[in-house]
């Protein structure tokens, strides 16, 4: 008898190397960003405002993808701007993750008292705005880096901790847990070694997820300007700079804009393969 | 050793009660209404005895399993293992008893972890208890179940249903337990792997000195391996009989019922 | 010529085993077949073909499934829906997982009557009180209006029968129904549907892994092995003598509480060795296809 889940193809492959391949370029990108970059990201040139992109008509060598109205070289910005967001989605993702992750993991699996005080805490969490939250966090701690990625992780634990919650309860009422236990196992072991192991999976796809919602919530603080300090480079910022020049100069406004939808896309997309990738009840 | 109580039976039941909390009922402050599951059980196990406990859903059959083995925690009565009173021991205090009392369970796609090979799983618990030699330990359970050795590198879900419940039966007798309880263990099965998997037990009871509790809805299954028998319905113990006397002369209503309920594989059984 | 009657048909799984090989077996009308075998023998696998109801992945390959007169298999797919919605049911195997936990359970009942047969509501609802009445459900009228959650395992699987019954299908494909009962539960549920079978003069295909179950309810049998029919046969003379050793190694290891000291006896090997050899022999006739 072979279990139906055997059998079921696999079409991972093309989709894991795509996103992959992405953030793979992405990460170089910000690694190497002062290096590759073909000018000073921060430098104006007021004479050289709103250059179109390398195949336009007016184009300028050594600005690829044009420049905003302040003569600064979009592509040196966007390669600046993809340290920030790599950064973010890191340490912001991983974070979240392990803050939800223990605290879901300890509701769901220890039940009574500790699910009682982890669960009521993530419905008053969830209770308030995030936006506002967020707001009102960098208003206080004040704008940089460290704002962000701690805003991110006050307000997202909860997607963690409700999701991992729910899969260590199925987990926790499955017979090898039981068994484990049978085997004189303590609670703590089993969790780690019967449970943690079994709900992995769902923790790399939320992780993934979660670094490309860091990616989006860091644009979306430096569109209100929130963020680092305006003048350095991010496709947040780019993107709120580029709105108001669209109709003059599209290319301010487009170029992060599809980075930013290309590596939201990617993370998302990467965990669903890894998730395929790692299982060995699917492989 | 405790040698001294080799002459008293190995489990030891009294007055047993277990209710669950209603968590669908429970109302936004206070506790939430309890559901009695086991009302008043007493009975005793005897060491080499292979009892059969049987029951329809909602009898409290595999509660009563689970209580045995301390899985949960009674809410009044006494269990005593083996002249040791573990009604109310705290986790910590229950481990080192563990692996005398072992269980092998219904469904053995899930109580085997899908994630880990079958070594591994029959090795955990070994490693857990100190054991030496685990490898060989390993093989050695192995063979005891009939699989071959090379079985250790494979996943559960590579297996049929008929392996996977020798694989249960295997991590069960490996630590060397001096009770096991078999809950349901051959209701997944179909009619082969079931004889295949209930004459293993038996021969296995034989050779190892095992206690046995097996818990079934079938009692059929249990007349083929077990000497006594016990009757659960509704959270009580409706009867508890040696099984010859059992099946010839059934006391209780209920027994009545359910042995006539049972359709023979036979066109004349009087069964309307 | 029988009522339904399956010509030597065989399914796969897409880029997989036969899944049913060369199956031949007739169903007068008013009768009842079983459908016997161990798991993944293909058992369940003939009602879907019949109903319509394969999973994506396999598909039929050969053969020809008549039911009342016309091969089913040579409609078009709209007439074919019609004529099994119109002259065929299910009663499925879970009754917790049949039956949709959000509606209630009249429309559920009436919904074939009304949608397929197109039944005035009104006489659609007389007719489901009507059947809960047969399936000795008291209080029909308040069942009607409950929702599946509200109502006993046993009590559902009643539903079941009677919704199976609503639209007086000539054939009923029961697909293990019992399985998940209680043995006092079932004995109540199998003579319910043996009792509506006789009155309705309803042919079933009964599907189960149960041989005891089989002698209750079937007048004749079939006993499956890998998708293969290895033995078919009335009920009484199947028990009294089964032809197949297949057949009678399956008996063999069905317990029997009557009798302790008769030693259970898994399927000898040797048996198995010859069942798959008639299943490598039946296949190696098919492979041209």
């Amino acid at each position: 008898m072979v279990d139906g889940r055997s059998m079921v193809k696999r079409r991972t492959g093309l989709r894991l190397w795509l996103s992959g391949g992405w953030i793979m370029l992405l990460v170089l990108a910000a690694l190497l960003a002062p290096w590759i970059s073909p000018q000073d990201p921060l430098a104006q040139d007021l004479f050289m405002g709103r250059l179109p992109p390398f195949w336009a008509a007016g184009a300028e060598p050594g600005y690829p993808l044009g420049t905003d109205s302040l003569g600064r070289d979009v592509l040196s910005r966007m390669l600046h701007g993809a340290r920030i967001a790599v950064l973010v989605a890191l340490i912001a993702g991983i974070c979240t993750g392990i803050i939800g992750a223990t605290l879901g993991l300890i509701a769901g699996y220890f039940r009574g008292w500790p699910d009682l005080v982890i669960s009521r805490l993530i419905d008053i969490w969830m209770a308030f705005p995030p936006v506002l939250f967020a707001i009102l966090l960098v208003a206080v701690v004040g704008p940089g880096l460290t704002s962000i990625i701690l805003a991110i992780v006050i307000i997202d634990w909860t997607r963690f901790a409700r999701v991992i919650r729910a899969e260590a309860m199925a987990q926790g009422a499955m017979d090898y847990t039981a068994s484990a236990r049978v085997a004189g196992q303590s609670r703590i072991g089993t969790m780690l070694t019967e449970i943690l192991p079994n709900v992995l999976p769902t923790i790399v796809v939320l992780l993934t997820l979660e670094m490309g919602i860091a990616v989006i919530v860091e644009a979306i603080l430096s569109f209100v300007n929130l963020s680092i300090s305006t003048d350095d480079p991010t496709w947040g910022g780019m993107i709120a700079e580029g709105r108001a020049s669209v109709h003059q100069a599209w290319w301010v406004l487009v170029f992060p804009l599809v980075a930013l939808f290309l590596t939201v896309l990617s993370f998302s997309q990467l965990g669903e393969g890894l998730k395929d990738r790692f299982d060995p009840v699917l492989r | 050793m405790p040698g001294g109580h080799m002459d008293k039976p190995l489990f030891q039941i009294e007055n047993l009660h277990l209710s669950l909390a209603d968590m669908t009922r429970k109302p936004l402050l206070g506790p939430a209404p309890r559901i009695p599951i086991l009302r008043g059980l007493s009975f005793s196990i005897a060491r080499g005895e292979v009892l059969g406990i049987v029951g329809g859903s909602g009898s409290g059959k595999s509660t009563l399993g689970r209580t045995l083995l301390r899985l949960l925690e009674p809410s009044c009565g006494t269990i005593h293992f083996d002249g040791q009173d573990i009604t109310h021991l705290p986790e910590p205090a229950l481990r080192p008893l563990r692996p005398r009392m072992q269980m092998i369970f219904q469904d053995p796609m899930s109580s085997l972890n899908p994630r880990r090979r079958i070594g591994a799983i029959i090795a955990a618990p070994l490693h857990l208890h100190g054991f030496s030699g685990i490898p060989a330990r390993v093989d050695q359970a192995l063979d005891q179940v009939g699989l071959p050795r090379a079985f250790r590198h494979r996943y559960p879900h590579e297996l049929s249903g008929g392996q996977r419940q020798r694989i249960g039966i295997a991590r069960a007798i490996a630590l060397n337990p001096a009770f096991i309880l078999a809950d349901e263990i051959v209701s997944g099965l179909d009619v082969s792997s079931q004889a295949q998997v209930l004459n293993l037990l038996e021969s296995l009871v034989k050779d190892l000195g095992l206690t046995l509790a097996f818990i079934s809805h079938d009692l059929s299954v249990i007349r083929r391996l077990c000497s006594r028998i016990i009757v659960l319905h509704r959270g009580e113990i409706v009867e508890n009989a040696p099984a010859t006397q059992l099946f010839a002369h059934p006391q209780a209503d209920y027994t009545r019922e359910l042995l006539s309920a049972i359709p023979l594989p036979d066109p004349d059984q009087v069964w309307v | 010529m029988s009522f339904l009657s399956i010509r030597n048909l065989s399914a796969v799984l897409e880029g997989g085993p036969r899944l049913l090989r060369s199956v031949s077996l007739d169903l007068a009308a008013g009768e009842v077949r079983g459908l016997v075998g161990e798991s993944g023998a293909g058992k369940s696998m003939i009602g879907k073909a019949i109903l319509g109801t394969l999973p994506r992945a396999v598909s039929i390959v050969e053969g020809e499934i008549w039911l009342d007169g016309v091969d089913l298999l040579r409609l078009p797919p709209a007439r074919r829906r019609q004529i099994i919605g119109a002259s065929a049911a299910l009663i499925p195997q879970d009754p917790l997982t049949a039956l949709n936990p959000s509606r209630r359970i009249g429309p559920q009942i009436t919904d074939r009557l009304v949608h397929i047969l197109g039944w005035p509501r009104a006489r659609a609802e007389a007719r489901a009180l009507d059947l809960l009445a047969e399936v000795q459900i008291d209080n029909a009228p308040r069942v009607l209006r409950s929702y599946p959650h509200e109502l006993s395992g046993g009590m559902r699987q009643r539903i079941l029968i009677a919704a199976a019954f609503a639209a007086e299908p000539k054939l009923i494909v029961a697909d293990e129904p019992t399985t998940a009962l209680d043995v006092t539960v079932q004995k109540q549920i199998l003579r319910l549907i043996k009792g509506m079978q006789e009155r309705h003069s309803t042919a079933i295909l009964f599907v189960t892994h149960d041989l005891g179950v089989v002698s209750k309810v079937c007048d004749h049998l079939s006993v499956l092995y890998q998708g293969k029919v290895v033995e078919d046969a009335p009920m009484r003379r199947f028990f009294a003598a089964p032809a197949h050793p297949y057949a009678r190694a399956l008996l063999a290891a069905t317990p029997q509480y009557t009798d302790p000291e008769g030693s259970l006896l898994p399927v000898p090997d040797a048996v198995i060795a010859q069942v798959r050899a008639e299943v490598a022999k039946a296949d190696a006739g098919w492979s041209h296809g």
